[in-house]
């Protein structure tokens, strides 16, 4: 039997003191019709058996690394230094747990706070918690952060159409509860700042959008900030190895996705959600904290802190119900952070930014299809194609082996026929140029 | 021992990380968007590693050391998990590729919902939720959806016992209900007398009852069926708190007592890793007249193009859905980890670890509680709850024997928690404990309780032996620093 030690000797003499004559005789309390069920599992495997099964359906996957990809759309392919997997297999950091005992967790302590410092650096901002589940969920707590803020007098969230939708949804999901009136998506032609009133808590923007584009967050923020409301940005934080940081504007809490940076793609997740803010509203914010404190010697350590918030201690008057977070994400980051670090970081947003602008000129050319260009991108870029989408997806994979773009018809009833394409430093300039010349074959 | 921060180490020019030339030519920058500065370490790669191998080794795991902390059910994480979730098949997928590239990883995860509702007994699960304070919030959405979707739109009283983990009251507050505590009885139980007043006097706005069983003071309610029955003859539901879960494999199925809901914590029972904090997943769990609100989207067989011998999966929206909880699926990389280890363990797999989780909490509750007092004397589930102080030693607490035990090796217990014990110490030894490991750490708290009585000063000194002393969290709230700056000029 697989990871339990104990031999016959050793359960009778554990029997005996516990002073029972069977395993069975510790279960009397669960009622006799329910007690030890014939579960209809499959046969157990050994492991060389469970390997065999797990390669094989790995196997049955066609990857992201089986050809080029230019799907990105809110999981992108970033390249991640050996050394970032190579601390997440240390045993003492992934199979420890929440660092309630800091004298034998300050390893994973002090790499939240250097974390949190480097999370603040990205984003221009005062102070980071030590994550959430994702991008989307970072946003719905957000919004819950702002309507606490507010002492929940404001009931209004005014929400980009242009957020991703996912994370759009899941806003909604998370607040079903609470009687908010979210608006703002429904029409994308709408100015945002018109939605903008006394009962607004809280705006929600992101940028680089979900079309790849960034916005214009000063005139947001001037507009937010004039109704004594919150700018939140979801931003991606390679982005901001090149771009100003939404503190710069005035954001009063920036979000995103840290999936880019170490993580991987996983099939969705495991990702990592960041969450910043300023300090005048740290008491107000979710999550874990991490703070620099002192030991009895004197000596510089690090502890969780203002617990006060949190649901262990506050309950049902906490900020959020988060307890498990995103830990070995965390330590991912951090650690891509360090390895990128200064000049890195700034390098990589340049290669995404510099072939993401190749290519589009490269398929602006083609006919048939128009790059849409009312506003500054990134990596990603919307493209306007001779058909459906999923039929030139179909045909680049069929054909050429290619990943295509996002379908944003899926989203946007204005989009129809309209692909996202995502660039970054995995493609080198020769799939850049097999994709043009597939679309340009699909397109004939 | 202390180790410099990254950025104490940082210098300027160095960098970890070698990338590619530009092999396009550029376009220009758009200037009055592009940042001044980035204030990043720069290190080299060496220094990097060996700044990241010190912190790990300030670090206590289970791969370390024994690690009883309750609730948590720090077993041991599989190697061969991390390698199976490491194949290029898994982790290089995108969400967003076509069902029909990525049936491989459909079929697992289609399996693991499967596997789950048969451990559970539900009628459907969804894998979306990624912690089991995520679970939480999913499942009490879905109750209030229920009443909901009934007209039922009075019901807003959720009931909570007050041995209850934190996260559940505080979850019906983040989903607007609201919470009422019920307290429990002399064995541990939830007290029926006052279920029942509270029930007669919220029937009408009744939600439901969230109840962990086993609870936080590690006993299977004795009156487990009389709750169910109570709650559903008022209308409300019940909601499962699966922390606890492992006590359970093979032993119960929480739909076969009457839960409606549930949520399950893979990185707990399911032999995930813990992370230092995460990630986890926190699949949820629902019976035929809730499952047609669990988030979306979930995997299904597609009948129309399935045949006899190969079965296609999809993903689907449940009819009622409370909506998606995170983007895309959930921890698909914790659920590779799960079904490898139920795939090797099995029915009877499961069951053993079961089994001896409770085997080994009992026997270390044996070797402890002549000394340690335990406030509900009976036989307990995974784990057990004591007092960790003395009658005779008052300035002795829980904390100071929890220090205590680091210089002996062990990570503390959880520690003020249930809230409803006095100094509580919670132990939960994990079925993947060798009785020797269970003797040391039995031998360790009663020389504790020894040195409590000849010489307290070493216990409230602790840890003698750990990367630094005890550590001053009033000091942190009160200094607030979040993050490192530079020393100014």
């Amino acid at each position: 039997m697989p990871y339990v030690p104990h031999s016959e000797g050793d359960r009778n003499a554990m029997l005996a003191a516990i002073g029972v004559r069977s395993i069975e005789q510790l279960f009397e309390d669960v009622p006799e019709p329910a007690r030890f069920p014939d579960l209809e599992l499959p046969p157990a495997l050994s492991e060389m058996e469970a390997r065999w099964e797990l390669e094989m359906l790995a196997e049955a996957d066609l990857t992201t690394a089986d050809g080029p990809c230019f799907l990105g759309a809110g999981a992108y392919r970033h390249f991640a230094p050996a050394v970032v997997d190579s601390f997440l297999r240390r045993g003492e950091f992934y199979t420890a747990y929440t660092p309630y005992q800091p004298e034998v967790s300050q390893g994973t302590l002090q790499s939240i706070f250097e974390y949190q410092t480097m999370i603040c650096a990205l984003t221009g901002m005062e102070a980071s918690n030590a994550s959430h589940y994702d991008g989307a969920t970072a946003t719905a707590e957000a919004v819950i952060t702002a309507i606490n803020v507010h002492r929940m007098k404001r009931r209004k969230v005014v929400v980009s159409p242009f957020v991703h939708p996912e994370y759009r949804a899941v806003v909604r999901t998370y607040t079903q509860g609470m009687g908010l009136n979210i608006v703002g998506d429904d029409d994308p032609q709408a100015d945002l700042i018109d939605h903008v009133d006394d009962d607004t808590a809280c705006l929600i923007v992101q940028s680089p959008n979900f079309l790849g584009q960034v916005e214009d967050l000063q005139s947001l923020a001037d507009a937010v900030h004039r109704k004594k409301s919150l700018l939140i940005v979801a931003a991606d934080p390679i982005s901001l190895g090149l771009l100003k940081p939404p503190g710069a504007f005035g954001a009063d809490i920036v979000v995103g996705d840290g999936q880019g940076m170490g993580g991987g793609l996983n099939f969705g997740g495991p990702y990592l959600g960041f969450f910043a803010t300023r300090m005048k509203y740290v008491r107000k914010m979710a999550g874990r904290l991490v703070g620099q404190t002192v030991d009895a010697e004197g000596q510089r350590g690090f502890v969780l802190t203002l617990s006060t918030r949190e649901q262990h201690i506050r309950r049902e008057r906490a900020t959020s119900n988060i307890c498990t977070n995103q830990g070995l994400m965390v330590l991912a980051a951090a650690i891509y952070m360090s390895a990128l670090g200064r000049c890195g970081l700034r390098q990589v947003a340049e290669l995404c930014y510099h072939k993401a602008h190749y290519a589009a000129d490269r398929v602006d050319e083609l006919a048939g299809y128009t790059v849409l260009r009312d506003k500054p991108f990134f990596k990603e870029f919307v493209v306007r194609c001779p058909g459906p989408v999923k039929e030139i997806n179909d045909h680049l994979f069929d054909d050429w082996g290619i990943i295509g773009g996002y379908d944003l018809g899926r989203g946007y009833a204005h989009l129809q026929d309209h692909m996202l394409l995502c660039v970054t430093e995995m493609n080198p300039r020769e799939e850049i140029d097999v994709l043009v010349e597939a679309l340009k074959e699909v397109a004939s | 021992m202390t180790e410099p921060l990254i950025f104490e180490i940082s210098r300027p020019g160095r960098c970890a990380a070698q990338l590619p030339d530009l092999d396009v030519p550029p376009t220009d920058l758009p200037d009055d968007l592009v940042r001044d500065d980035l204030p990043l370490p720069e290190v080299s790669e060496l220094d990097l590693v060996r700044h990241y191998t010190r912190l790990s080794q300030m670090n206590h795991g289970v791969d370390t050391g024994f690690y009883p902390l309750g609730s948590c059910t720090m077993k041991y994480n599989p190697k061969i998990n991390e390698e199976m979730a490491r194949l290029p098949g898994f982790a290089h997928l995108h969400p967003y590729q076509p069902v029909e590239m990525v049936q491989g990883a459909l079929f697992l995860m289609h399996y693991l919902q499967e596997f789950l509702k048969e451990i559970g007994g539900f009628a459907g699960v969804s894998l979306q939720p990624a912690a089991g304070a995520h679970g939480e919030l999913t499942g009490v959405l879905m109750m209030r959806a229920y009443h909901l979707d009934r007209g039922d739109e009075h019901r807003k009283v959720v009931l909570v016992p007050d041995s209850a983990h934190g996260t559940n009251p505080a979850t019906t507050s983040m989903s607007g209900l609201r919470v009422v505590e019920i307290p429990s009885d002399e064995r541990g139980n939830v007290d029926l007398k006052a279920l029942e007043a509270a029930c007669r006097e919220h029937g009408e706005q009744l939600v439901g009852l969230m109840l962990t069983n086993p609870n936080t003071l590690g006993l299977f309610d004795e009156h487990v069926e009389q709750i169910t029955r109570m709650i559903h003859g008022h209308g409300g539901l019940m909601y499962g708190d699966g922390a606890n879960m492992n006590a359970l494999l093979g032993v119960a199925r929480p739909g076969d007592l009457g839960f409606d809901v549930l949520h399950y914590n893979l990185h707990k029972t399911f032999s995930t890793p813990h992370g230092g904090g995460g990630p986890g997943s926190g699949p949820v769990g629902a019976s035929e007249r809730l499952a047609p609100f669990l988030p979306a989207p979930v995997v299904a067989v597609d009948e129309a193009l399935s045949d006899d011998k190969v079965e296609f999966y999809k993903f689907v929206n449940p009819p009622k859905s409370i909506g998606p909880v995170k983007a895309f699926y959930g921890h698909f990389g914790v659920m590779v980890r799960a079904y490898t280890y139920i795939r090797m363990l099995g029915a009877d797999g499961l069951r053993r670890a079961a089994e001896y989780s409770v085997l080994n909490a009992n026997y270390v509750m044996s070797r402890v509680k002549d000394t340690y007092r335990v406030p509900y004397d009976r036989i307990c589930m995974h784990e057990f709850v004591c007092e960790g102080c003395f009658d005779d030693v008052p300035d002795v607490h829980a904390l100071d024997v929890s220090k205590r035990l680091i210089d002996y090796g062990f990570h503390p217990p959880t520690n003020y928690f249930p809230l409803i014990v006095h100094e509580a110490l919670m132990i939960e030894p994990t079925e993947t404990e060798s009785k020797e490991t269970l003797d040391a750490f039995s031998d360790g708290l009663l020389r504790i309780a020894e040195e409590a009585h000849t010489d307290p000063d070493l216990l409230h000194g602790a840890p003698h032996n750990a990367p630094v002393r005890r550590l001053d969290e009033v000091w942190a709230a009160k200094q607030l620093i979040l993050r490192w700056q530079p020393e100014e000029e």
